[in-house]
């Protein structure tokens, strides 16, 4: 039955064993790539035609914008798995997202603006791309405060998860906000079909910093999640064998024969 | 190198932008190791306080 691996991961001590093998993988891999995208990018790139050397800060404005929407995206998906199916697992996921998603659409908005100054002469101006955008932090910090505001965790979850899937419809908006407007923000030059606006030696870099910033966010996600997972548990016998190993050294770089060899759950 | 760090007039702007995502970098790198970190001390004390003492096979520290 296909639903097996859907319960499978559903059930917390299995999602704890998993988070923390897959973990240090994608750690490692977002370092990889994001170094040989900011070598690609700051080292090989050629400069721009039009806006010199200033294009450089795609490197870490786009990877930003790209985990502002995924984020959210992961987030409101989540939300309303754990909605309909009641998954704890789901919930905790969701509730992980949030105070990363908030700090790179700040991210993306903040270096947007210095990027702004010196290519189109202002900071900041009321255009759909950025307006939208902005609009999408606060939505992450109504959800990081509507969960804050309820003390009980169950229906902290249902809440905020109404809200997360309520507010999705702006991902589209910004998303599409600089080709159903005539935005000051250029239009994308990655994400289209056909051929790209860029030659290799400045795509690839992007590339790799995308990549990058995945992998990164998966990373801070498994460990994010692992502890809204134990926050979930009330007296589980399974905790006790998932912490026994020393607890408080390594969180995230600590490989993994413990869990290894763990195995089933023993009783 | 000083032509690199230059970076064609536009340092003001381009070296801003990196040290900014670099520091929301390592901060959510930080705050997620601590918020984990938090929630294993909670869940020890815990299980702890739902079972004899004697049964528990491991040191509760704050």
């Amino acid at each position: 039955m296909a639903w097996v691996w859907f319960h499978r991961f559903g059930s917390p001590p299995h999602f704890y064993r998993l988070a923390t093998r897959l973990c240090p993988w994608f750690g490692w891999s977002a370092l990889l790539l994001c170094v040989a995208g900011l070598i690609g990018g700051l080292g090989f790139a050629p400069a721009d035609y039009q806006q010199g050397d200033g294009f450089r800060i795609i490197y870490v404005h786009a990877p930003a914008a790209w985990l502002s929407l995924m984020v959210y995206v992961v987030m409101a998906s989540s939300a309303a798995v754990g909605l309909i199916w009641r998954m704890t697992v789901a919930h905790a996921v969701a509730a992980s997202c949030a105070a990363i998603g908030a700090s790179f659409t700040a991210v993306a908005l903040l270096t947007g603006m210095l990027w702004g100054r010196p290519m189109w002469g202002t900071y900041w101006e009321w255009d759909p791309r950025l307006t939208s955008e902005l609009l999408l932090l606060f939505l992450y910090l109504g959800y990081m405060g509507l969960r804050n505001a309820i003390d009980d965790l169950g229906r902290a979850d249902r809440a905020s998860a109404l809200l997360a899937i309520v507010g999705v419809v702006n991902v589209p908006i910004i998303h599409y906000s600089v080709t159903w407007w005539n935005s000051l923000h250029q239009a994308p030059s990655v994400m289209k079909f056909g051929r790209p606006t860029m030659p290799a030696s400045m795509l690839l870099p992007l590339l790799a910093m995308l990549a990058g910033f995945t992998c990164y966010f998966v990373t801070l996600l498994l460990i994010r999640a692992r502890a809204e997972v134990l926050r979930r548990e009330r007296s589980a016998h399974w905790i006790a064998t998932a912490l026994a190993p020393p607890a408080g050294s390594g969180t995230g770089t600590g490989t993994d024969q413990s869990a290894g060899s763990a195995g089933g759950v023993p009783a | 190198m000083m032509k690199f760090f230059a970076m064609g007039g536009y340092a003001v702007y381009v070296w801003p932008s990196y040290a900014l995502t670099a520091v929301a970098v390592i901060l959510n790198v930080l705050w997620a190791r601590s918020a984990l970190r938090t929630a294993r001390r909670e869940a020890l004390r815990r299980l702890a306080g739902a079972r004899p003492a004697a049964t528990v096979p491991y040191e509760v520290r704050t």
